[in-house]
């Protein structure tokens, strides 16, 4: 079967900091992928590369079998209604409250919603959260958590095929975070939706992940299920396990 | 030593000054390094800010128009700005009615003020002032708003949700700045002068009837629209440059407070340039 995502013989460089130098890497339809790594490898940019935030100096990116890289704006949009991002800072919308931000690709790509079904939709989704009842605060009434949990929130409003995670569980409490790594799994089994996580918290990784890719050296340097990493012989896989000890 | 011949001072001066002019060469070509760099630079961000104002107004045709954004910042920049133009405008013409007055008293012909206070208002001041006073402010906010979302991630998270922020952020500036201005423009065309009547009316005792009578005998139309098509290209220009550095903040909060400055030096560099050009071609029609 034809993977769902595929890093091809990727370069990028930000003016001399070269971040990626021949990286590849398959991501299979359905599947939770967690990409670990030191922080400044490159691993958010990894993510911005699938949905044209960024675009590499050389090398494709094919999503279901377009090179996104090709894609014009249009195409690109219609990339991005199917690829939903979480992102590390939240990114939520100060001048929105947390309904309006929820609502928000709710509002754009599907506008076939009445205002009672989006209303319903921004309930539901802060409920599974854990953040029922929200919906008239200020992002800037809101702890880093609850930000955090009000972005997830919003990524998943619209049940996207492909959620990018970056850094889901950074700064949360170990509750939060439970939460986030069932919500990652139940996304998988709901709606059979593909996930790719990028996080230092390998506890998370090991919950979540069906498979694991280590980023180091510009490169991947490994990939393989939580066992098959936990048993690498590979010394970047094992230096950066071995740190947590 | 009998045989060595003492040193001959030319070849010692030219073997002495060829590293030196190596180094001349080597100092000019790093001293124009940075001038080249710089006026490299400089052509990028323009070119850049043709680009992102030509991509916002064509994206800025099709649907969804995005009604709600280009009246929220219609009504933003306007109420925001209302004050300080009305404030600037007085002031401006309070000073100009003064001077000319005071001048034109000198051949007995005060009485004419009217006459050159409009000219200079309409054609002059009343655009230039407003947009460097408004315009700066405007610039600035347009870019420390665009910018504090940039470096917060919001931007990439529009595009990321499926909009295109061009459209939702970049037009909508635009638009309003380009329509504003001119509105402020002419508003403050109307304090200027009313100001400047009433101070000449108190302080050299022209009448306001005759102020008002030699205004409307010598404006013309084409005075005060070529005064309002001024604004409008000045509004286009703080648009594009603030919403330009906005978009292209990088280095956190300090880059934004940096790219907030250069908005208003070149903003107002812009405004100056645009004057002198637009001068020369209003005059010419």
């Amino acid at each position: 079967m034809t993977p769902l995502i595929q890093y091809q013989d990727i370069y990028k460089a930000f003016g001399k900091k070269k971040i990626f130098e021949g990286l590849d890497l398959q991501i299979e339809k359905g599947e939770t992928l967690t990409i670990i790594g030191g922080s400044g490898t490159g691993k958010s940019v990894l993510l911005k590369l699938l949905i044209g935030l960024l675009y590499p100096d050389s090398g494709a990116i094919l999503f279901d079998g377009a090179d996104v890289t090709q894609l014009p704006e249009e195409g690109l949009r219609a990339v991005r209604k199917r690829v939903s991002m979480v992102f590390q800072g939240s990114a939520l919308f100060d001048s929105l409250t947390v309904g309006e931000n929820i609502a928000y690709p709710l509002r754009e790509n599907m506008r076939e919603l009445s205002e009672d079904e989006i209303r319903a939709r921004v309930a539901n989704k802060l409920e599974l959260v854990n953040l029922a009842g929200i919906e008239q605060m200020k992002p800037s009434d809101l702890s880093g958590g609850m930000r955090k949990r009000v972005g997830l929130a919003r990524a998943i409003a619209t049940d996207p095929e492909v959620i990018l995670w970056d850094e889901p569980t950074t700064g949360l409490d170990p509750i939060s975070t439970r939460v986030i790594d069932e919500l990652i799994v139940s996304m998988k089994k709901t709606l059979g939706a593909t996930s790719v996580v990028v996080t230092h918290d390998m506890d998370s990784a090991f919950r979540v992940s069906d498979r694991m890719a280590m980023l180091a050296r510009r490169k991947i340097v490994e990939c393989g299920t939580v066992s098959q990493m936990q048993n690498s012989k590979n010394p970047d896989v094992r230096a950066f396990f071995d740190a947590r000890k | 030593m009998a045989g060595e011949h003492p040193p001959d001072p030319e070849t010692t001066q030219v073997h002495a000054a060829q590293p030196e002019f190596g180094d001349m060469v080597q100092q000019e070509l790093e001293s124009l390094l940075p001038f080249t760099a710089r006026v490299r630079q400089f052509f990028e961000q323009l070119g850049g800010m043709v680009v992102m104002s030509m991509r916002a107004l064509r994206r800025a045709l099709h649907r969804p128009w995005g009604l709600g954004d280009l009246a929220y910042q219609m009504v933003a920049l306007g109420q925001r700005s209302l004050s300080i133009a009305t404030l600037v405008a007085i002031f401006a013409g309070l000073v100009i009615s003064l001077q000319f007055a005071y001048f034109l008293a000198r051949f007995g012909v005060q009485h004419t003020v009217g006459k050159v206070v409009v000219l200079t208002l309409f054609r002059e001041l009343g655009p230039v002032l407003t947009a460097l006073t408004v315009g700066a402010r405007i610039g600035s906010g347009i870019t420390a708003e665009l910018g504090s979302m940039k470096v917060t991630e919001q931007i990439d998270a529009i595009a990321a949700l499926g909009a295109d922020p061009i459209k939702k952020l970049v037009a909508p500036r635009l638009i309003a700045c380009t329509v504003v201005l001119p509105v402020l423009t002419a508003l403050a065309d109307v304090f200027g002068l009313v100001a400047g009547s009433l101070v000449v009316y108190s302080e050299y005792d022209i009448p306001l009837e005759q102020f008002y009578r030699s205004v409307v005998e010598t404006a013309t139309l084409a005075d005060f629209t070529s005064g309002i098509a001024k604004s409008a290209i000045f509004g286009f220009v703080i648009a594009s440059v603030g919403c330009f550095k906005g978009f292209n903040v990088s280095g956190g909060t300090e880059g934004v407070g940096r790219a907030t400055t250069e908005t208003v030096a070149i903003a107002s560099v812009a405004i100056c340039l645009s004057d002198f050009f637009l001068t020369k071609l209003f005059l010419s029609l």
